[in-house]
């Protein structure tokens, strides 16, 4: 068996996709959340 | 079920996501205030009555984290996730079931008691497993987690708010709502079970020298830990206490005292915020609106989240006794501040509210670090939840000195800041209490560790423990 046989999958594809899963949700949150915390310098 | 060893080359990097992923979910419980409005008028419920469910979920989060600890150890974190994702998403179609059948205490039923095992169990169920992938980093590690929890109500409150406005706030949209709540939330949670693995070097220091504790612990983002380190960096090193001697030391209930002084300190701002800052410039020549003073609230939950991850991760670099102390000594400034200039100054009654809220959630990221500090990494997740207990007394604690005051000196005729002088004093004092606690805090007496798995016998029966478990 060769040594790129045995080499581990690479896991970034699902590093960077399971960032995504929970970094958008919660982008979104952030992005409600500086809407209205403007309000308190314009409201 | 046993724990879900990491094949090798996995990366530690996943399971932040993993633990994120249960955190984003069940911080929905602090949106829950969404619900309310409707629930009154579709119900016919009282103010008092529409919170049940909330309070129901928190005090089972407190029992169910106390009690349900040992088990979250002994079954591993993907046990404790899928328990977590049952009861969190029955809670919500059980609910369903009663907005309805028009039938409330199966709302008061499914979210705050099923739906409650499912916060606590869910709250604690990545807290040792992360400790143990980031043995460099714990504190940011927890950080990561825990502001995952504040960061799941800054998701649900608007996305409830929009689901409500479509399908309406009578019965059957109420039921709708909770309907796709718990769906949803079935499926978002379900990357964790997915994800989460444990270390596979999870052996005592010592029972196998050399074992595959490799370089892992160094690795960034995105790169997986090579074959060599067999995706496991942390063996268990120095300092071992069970759940059950831990409960027996002096230092555990320190830092229970530590963490409900602080938590009380800041739900004491969180829970009347808005009033609040609407009461200290009522008199003056900027008074703050009805939308300024939600503005504020939203900055104070920015806060809140922002110091889960920053100062839990500082406390990594200047440690956790230290870190400490400025929550509690700096906090209790901060509280001083405000009581005798606050109405004088906007932006300084803005800027010390926003510190005391960064300290609040700092507090509450950086504890299960500062347990693994002083209990290592063994039974970790175990010792925090019964530390979480602490939170339980808090959250009556806080709100209940800050409202019973404010109603009292407004019975008495008082108006405006003078409101809140008296609580704040009472904060000052509870931070004070906390930061002697934190200074009594030394190592833990040779007497509770756990025997030192260097013997034969010893050593094997960890092992079976750790790995078998």
């Amino acid at each position: 068996m060769s040594s790129s046989d045995s080499s581990p999958p690479d896991r970034r594809p699902l590093i960077v996709l399971s960032w995504l899963w929970v970094g958008l949700p919660l982008g979104y949150g952030v992005y409600e959340l500086v809407r209205k915390a403007t309000q308190l310098f314009t409201g | 079920m046993s724990p879900p060893l990491a094949p090798p080359g996995w990366s530690r990097w996943l399971v932040p996501p993993a633990a994120l992923s249960v955190h984003l979910s069940i911080g929905q419980a602090y949106a829950w205030s969404v619900f309310k409005p409707p629930l009154e008028s579709a119900l016919d419920l009282s103010g008092t009555q529409s919170a049940l469910p909330f309070q129901l979920g928190i005090v089972m989060l407190g029992l169910s984290a106390a009690f349900g600890g040992t088990l979250v150890e002994r079954n591993g974190p993907r046990w404790a996730m899928t328990i977590a994702l049952i009861c969190f998403s029955s809670g919500f179609l059980i609910s369903a079931l009663g907005a309805a059948t028009e039938q409330y205490w199966l709302i008061v039923f499914g979210y705050g008691f099923v739906g409650g095992i499912g916060l606590g169990i869910g709250y604690i169920s990545p807290v040792s497993t992360l400790i143990k992938w980031f043995p460099d980093r714990p504190g940011m590690a927890t950080g990561i987690a825990i502001m995952g929890f504040g960061g799941g109500a800054l998701i649900a409150s608007p996305w409830s708010a929009r689901m409500l406005d479509s399908f309406g706030d009578d019965p059957t949209g109420i039921s709708l709502a909770f309907l796709v709540h718990g769906l949803t939330y079935a499926v978002f949670m379900s990357l964790g079970v997915l994800l989460v693995r444990v270390p596979r070097s999870e052996k005592p220091a010592g029972a196998a020298p050399g074992a595959d504790a490799g370089p892992a612990a160094d690795a960034g983002p995105g790169a997986a830990a090579g074959p060599g380190a067999a995706a496991g960096p942390a063996a268990l090193q120095g300092v071992q206490v069970s759940a059950r001697n831990a409960v027996r030391t002096p230092q555990f209930w320190c830092l229970w005292v530590v963490l409900c002084m602080n938590v009380t300190a800041g739900i004491g701002i969180l829970e009347k915020a808005a009033p609040m800052i609407t009461d200290f410039f009522a008199d003056t020549s900027t008074p703050v609106s009805v939308s300024a003073a939600a503005g504020f609230v939203a900055l104070l939950s920015a806060a809140n989240m922002a110091g889960r991850i920053g100062w839990s991760s500082t406390s990594d670099l200047i440690g956790r006794k230290n870190i400490y102390r400025v929550y509690l000594g700096v906090g209790a400034l901060m509280y001083l501040l405000i009581s005798q200039f606050g109405d004088s100054s906007k932006p300084l009654f803005v800027v010390c509210a926003l510190v005391i809220l960064s300290f609040y959630g700092g507090g509450f990221a950086t504890i299960p670090a500062y347990l693994k500090d002083l209990f290592g990494t063994y039974q970790v997740g175990a010792i925090h939840g019964r530390l979480l207990t602490a939170w339980s007394l808090a959250g009556v604690l806080g709100p209940l000195i800050v409202n019973w005051i404010a109603d009292h000196q407004e019975s008495a005729g008082k108006s405006g800041s003078s409101l809140y002088g008296l609580s704040f004093l009472i904060m000052i004092g509870l931070l004070v209490v906390g930061f002697v606690a934190n200074e009594l805090v030394r190592p833990v007496a040779a007497r509770h560790h756990i025997p030192a798995p260097r013997e034969s016998k010893e050593s094997t029966d960890v092992q079976q423990r750790q790995q078998s478990a």
